[in-house]
C-alpha cells in the first residue's frame, strides 16, 4: 500500500536516482550551488521585485534578448566542459576507465551536442533577432510581445530538463539525434533518453513560435518606405532563418513525439518489432536537421554582412546576390537530408541526386564569400575584433565548406561517414560560421545596448586564442578520419598510433578555453572601465537604422518611425548632414504591459516535461491544465498595453539630448 | 483606447500570425501522413485497414465534421452583422456537431482496442492512431476554444476583437475540416478499399 503510493507520487524516480558518479556530481552540485548563491544574493540584497519586475516579467524584445545570450553564454560554458572531458578522456586514453566510464562518455558526448545546438547556438539566434531585428527594420516591438516572452521561458524550461541530468537521473547516452533503435525503450530504459526528448520538445516549440513570431515581424513591422529590397542584409538572413524554422520545426515535434509514443505507450514507429522502421526515423530527424544547420548559419553569415559593410565604410557588395543567395540557400536546405546516411542504402541514382544538391550549396555559399571579400576590396577597412572574427570565419568556414563538399560524394562518404573527418567539418562549420558569428555580432551591437564599447586588447588576445586554440582542434581530427578513426571512441587500441593527434586536439582544446577565459575578462574589465568608455549612438559610424537611436535605446526604441527611402539609410543621411530644425511631432506610445503569465506557462512546461520523463502522472495533468488555464487567462484578457504620452516621450527625448 | 488604424494593424498581424500557425501545423500533418503512408503495409501479421474500418461509419463521422464546417461559417456571417444571438446559437451547434464527432471517433477507438487491435498491435496501428488521434486532439482544443468564445459572447457585449477572434476560430475549424479531409481520403477510403 505505502509502496503503491510512493510509485504514484514520485513515478519511476528512485532515491538512487540521486546518486551520481563523481564527476557528474561535482558538476551538477556546483550549478545547484551557484543557484543556491544566487538565490541568498538576491534575497539579501533584496532584489527579487527588482528581478522579477524589470526581467522575469518583462516583453520588451531587448531585455529577452539579453536573457537569451546570457542563457546562451551559460551553456555554452557547460557544453565546453563537456568538450574538456571528451577531449581530455581521448587524449589520456587507452585503458577505458582512466578519466571516464564509457557510460559517462557517452552520456556527455550526447549533451555536448544537444546543448551546443538547442541552447547555445539556437540562443544566440533568438538573442540577437530579438536585439536586432525590431531595430534595424525600425519597429518599436516584435508582432506578438507575449509569445515571445511565451518563446523565452519555454527554452529556459528546456535548458533546465537538459541539466537536470547533473543532479537527478542520468542523461541520453544515444548521441545528439538519438537514433533509434538504441534510442528506444529495449535498449535504453532509463530516463536519459526522455529527457532528452522533452528538453528538447518544449525547447523546440518555443523556436517554432518565435520563429513565427519573427516571420511576422519582419513581414508586417517594417518602417515605411523599407521595401524588401530594402532590408539590411541581416533582416534577409532572419527572415530566411525564421522561414526555414517554420517548415523545419514541426517535423521535430512530430519525430520527437513518434519517438516519445514508441517508448511511453508501447508504439511501433522506429522499433524493430512489430513492422517499425528506425531508418525513417532518421529520414524524419535529418529533414529538420539539415536545415536546422542552415537556420543557424544564416543569421551568422547576415552579421556578417553588416559587420563586414560597416568595417570597410563601403556599401556591402552585391546587394541582390546576396539576397537571392539567401534565398537559394534556404529552398535547397530542404533538398540535401539523405547525404547525412548515404550508406543507407536509397541506391546509386538517390545518391547521386542528393550527392548533387549537395554540392549545388557551394554555389550560392561561394557566392556570399566572394560578395564580401569584394566588399573588403578598395574599402577602407578598419581591424577591429569583429573584423578579425570575420577573417578568421572567412579562413575555417572556407576550408570546412571544402571538406563539406568533398563528403557530398557519396563514394567518399562511404569512407568519411561517421568519422572524425566528419566531426571535423561540421565543427568548422559551426564554431567557425555561427560561433564566431555571435562574438562578432556580440563585440559590433554590445555598445548598442549597454552605452559602452568593449576592450578592444583583450579582444584581439581572445581571438588569437580562438583561432590558433581551434585550429590545433580540429585539423588533427581531420587526419585522424582519414586515418579511420571513428567518432564517439571512449578508447582506441595504443597501436593505431592516433594517441599523438588525440594529445595536440586536447592542447587546442586547453587554448580555446584561454580564449574563452579572455573572453570573461573582457566583459568583465571593460564592466568596471565602463565611464572611460563610453560612447555615444554611433560608435562605429554604422550604416543602419539601429546606430540612429540612443544607446541603450529607450523602452520604445523609435520616438518617431523614421521614413526609409534608401538602403543605408542612416548612412545616407550622415552624408547629407541635413540639420532638421523641425521639431519632431511626437505622438502617443503604446507599449505591452509586463506579464507574469509567460514564466508561469513555462513553469507548467517544466513540470509537464518532469511528470513524463519520471512517468508522474498526477502532475502531468497539473502541468497541461496549468498550461491550458493560464493561455485562457491570457488570451482573453483585453487590457495588456499601456500608454506611454507625447509628453512622456518629448521629456524622455529631451533628456538625453537627441532633439 | 488605441487608435482604430493601430487596432486594425495588430489584427491584420494577428490574422497572418494565425495563417503562419496553421501552415507549421500542417507540416506536423504532413509528417504524420508521410508515416503512416510509410507504415501502412506494416501490419506485423495484425489486421488491415480494409479489416477493421467501417466506412459507413467514417462517412457520417466526416457528414458531421463537414456540417460543422458549414455551421461555423454560419456564425462568423452572423457576427460580422453583429447578430449576437444567432452567432452564439450557431456556435452551439457547432459545438454539438464537434462533440459529436469527438465522441464518434472516441468509440471507434475504444471498439478497435476493445478487439485486441490497439497501437501496440503494429505499426501500421501505432501510425493510425497517432494521426487520427492528433487530429482528434485538435478538434479537443478547438471545442474548448469554442467554449471559451461562447461564454465570453454571453458574459459581454459584442466588439471587435470578439469578431475578430471568432474569424479565427472559423480559420482553425476549416483547417481541421481540410486535414479531415485527407484523413477520410488517404486512411481510410485508400485504406479501407484495398
Amino acid at each position: 500500500m505505502m509502496q503503491q503510493m510512493l510509485d504514484f507520487i514520485f513515478g519511476r524516480l528512485k532515491p538512487s536516482d540521486f546518486v551520481q558518479e563523481p564527476i557528474t556530481a561535482i558538476a551538477g552540485y556546483s550549478m545547484v550551488g551557484a543557484l543556491i548563491l544566487a538565490i541568498i544574493g538576491l534575497t539579501y540584497f533584496k532584489k527579487w521585485r527588482w528581478l522579477w519586475r524589470t526581467w522575469i516579467t518583462t516583453l520588451d524584445p531587448k531585455k529577452i534578448g539579453i536573457m537569451y545570450i546570457l542563457v546562451a553564454i551559460v551553456m555554452l560554458l557547460r557544453g565546453l566542459a563537456d568538450a574538456v572531458l571528451l577531449r581530455a578522456q581521448q587524449a589520456l586514453d587507452n585503458a577505458a576507465g582512466t578519466l571516464l566510464t564509457s557510460n559517462q562518455f557517452q552520456q556527455i558526448f550526447s549533451a555536448h551536442g544537444s546543448i551546443m545546438i538547442f541552447f547555445v547556438a539556437m540562443g544566440i539566434i533568438f538573442g540577437v533577432f530579438n536585439l536586432i531585428i525590431p531595430l534595424q527594420i525600425g519597429a518599436r516591438d516584435v508582432a506578438f510581445p507575449f509569445l515571445n516572452s511565451v518563446s523565452f521561458w519555454l527554452f529556459v524550461a528546456g535548458m533546465i530538463l537538459i541539466n537536470a541530468p547533473l543532479v537527478v537521473g542520468q542523461f541520453s547516452a544515444a548521441g545528439w539525434l538519438a537514433y533509434p533503435p538504441l534510442s528506444e525503450l529495449q535498449y535504453s530504459p532509463n530516463s536519459g533518453v526522455d529527457y532528452w526528448i522533452w528538453s528538447l520538445q518544449i525547447a523546440g516549440i518555443g523556436s517554432l513560435l518565435s520563429g513565427i513570431n519573427f516571420f511576422v515581424t519582419i513581414l508586417k513591422m517594417r518602417a515605411p518606405g523599407m521595401t524588401l529590397m530594402k532590408m539590411p542584409i541581416f533582416v534577409w538572413s532572419a527572415l530566411a532563418s525564421t522561414g526555414l524554422i517554420m517548415f523545419a520545426f514541426p517535423i521535430l515535434t512530430a519525430t520527437l513525439g513518434m519517438l516519445s509514443l514508441d517508448r511511453l505507450m508501447g508504439m511501433h514507429f522506429f522499433t524493430t518489432t512489430g513492422g517499425g522502421n528506425p531508418m525513417m526515423y532518421i529520414n524524419l530527424i535529418w529533414a529538420w536537421g539539415h536545415p536546422e544547420v542552415y537556420i543557424l548559419v544564416l543569421p551568422a553569415l547576415g552579421i556578417f554582412s553588416e559587420v563586414v559593410s560597416t568595417f570597410s565604410r563601403k556599401k556591402i557588395f552585391g546587394y541582390t546576390s546576396m539576397v537571392i543567395a539567401l534565398l537559394a540557400i534556404a529552398i535547397l536546405s530542404f533538398s540535401v537530408w539523405v547525404h547525412h546516411f548515404f550508406t543507407m542504402g536509397t541506391g546509386a541514382d538517390v545518391n547521386a541526386f542528393f550527392g548533387i544538391m549537395t554540392m549545388i550549396i557551394a554555389i550560392p555559399t561561394g557566392v556570399k564569400v566572394f560578395n564580401w571579400i569584394f566588399t573588403m576590396y578598395r574599402g577602407r577597412v578598419r581591424f577591429t575584433t569583429p573584423m578579425l572574427w570575420f577573417m578568421g570565419f572567412i579562413v575555417t568556414f572556407t576550408l570546412g565548406g571544402l571538406a563539406g563538399v568533398l563528403m557530398a560524394v557519396p563514394a567518399a562518404d562511404f569512407q568519411l561517414n561517421n568519422s572524425l573527418f566528419l566531426v571535423a567539418h561540421f565543427h568548422t562549420m559551426i564554431v567557425g560560421g555561427v560561433l564566431f558569428g555571435a562574438f562578432a555580432g556580440f563585440t559590433y551591437w554590445f555598445p548598442k545596448f549597454t552605452g559602452f564599447t568593449l576592450n578592444e586588447r583583450l579582444g584581439r588576445y581572445a581571438f588569437w586564442n580562438w583561432i590558433v586554440g581551434f585550429l590545433l582542434a580540429f585539423v588533427p581530427l581531420y587526419i585522424l578520419g582519414f586515418m579511420g578513426a571513428t567518432r564517439r571512441l571512449d578508447s582506441y587500441d595504443p597501436s593505431l598510433g592516433w594517441q599523438g593527434l588525440f594529445i595536440v586536439a586536447g592542447i587546442g582544446v586547453a587554448i580555446i578555453c584561454v580564449g574563452v577565459f579572455f573572453q570573461l575578462l573582457q566583459i568583465g574589465y571593460s564592466i568596471k572601465k565602463r565611464h572611460e568608455n563610453r560612447v555615444g549612438n554611433d560608435p562605429w559610424n554604422g550604416r543602419s537604422l539601429e546606430w540612429s537611436i540612443a544607446s541603450p535605446p529607450p523602452e520604445y526604441n523609435y520616438a518617431v518611425i523614421p521614413t526609409v527611402t534608401q538602403r543605408d539609410e542612416f548612412w545616407e543621411q550622415k552624408k547629407k548632414k541635413h540639420g532638421s530644425l523641425i521639431k519632431p511631432a511626437y505622438q502617443d506610445i503604446w507599449l505591452p504591459k509586463n506579464s507574469g503569465l509567460g514564466p508561469i506557462i513555462g513553469g507548467f512546461a517544466l513540470l509537464f516535461g518532469i511528470a513524463v520523463i519520471w512517468y508522474m502522472w498526477w502532475l502531468l495533468v497539473i502541468g497541461l491544465i496549468g498550461v491550458i488555464v493560464t493561455v485562457i487567462i491570457r488570451l482573453t484578457s483585453d487590457d495588456t498595453e499601456r500608454k506611454l504620452s507625447a509628453a512622456a516621450v518629448a521629456k524622455y527625448e529631451l533628456k538625453r539630448g537627441i532633439i | 483606447m488605441k487608435h482604430p488604424i493601430e487596432a486594425v494593424a495588430v489584427q491584420e498581424k494577428k490574422t497572418i500570425g494565425f495563417w503562419m500557425y496553421l501552415m507549421t501545423d500542417l507540416i506536423l500533418f504532413a509528417s504524420l501522413f508521410a508515416t503512416f503512408a510509410v507504415l501502412r503495409g506494416q501490419t506485423a501479421g495484425g489486421p488491415s485497414g480494409s479489416d477493421i474500418f467501417n466506412m459507413p461509419f467514417v462517412l457520417l463521422e466526416t457528414m458531421i465534421l463537414l456540417s460543422s464546417s458549414f455551421t461555423v461559417g454560419l456564425a462568423v456571417l452572423g457576427s460580422r452583422r453583429g447578430y449576437k444571438k444567432q452567432t452564439i446559437c450557431w456556435l452551439v451547434v457547432t459545438f454539438v456537431l464537434g462533440a459529436t464527432f469527438l465522441t464518434l471517433e472516441l468509440t471507434e477507438f475504444t471498439r478497435l482496442v476493445a478487439e485486441g487491435y490497439s497501437w501496440q498491435r503494429s505499426a501500421f496501428l501505432s501510425a493510425f492512431f497517432t494521426l487520427v488521434g492528433t487530429h482528434g486532439l485538435h478538434i479537443a482544443v478547438g471545442l474548448l476554444w469554442l467554449v471559451v468564445l461562447i461564454v465570453r459572447l454571453i458574459k459581454f457585449r459584442f466588439r471587435q476583437s470578439d469578431i475578430h477572434r471568432l474569424a479565427l476560430f472559423g480559420l482553425f475549424w476549416h483547417f481541421l475540416d481540410v486535414v479531415w479531409i485527407f484523413i477520410f481520403s488517404i486512411v481510410y477510403l485508400i485504406g479501407g478499399l484495398t
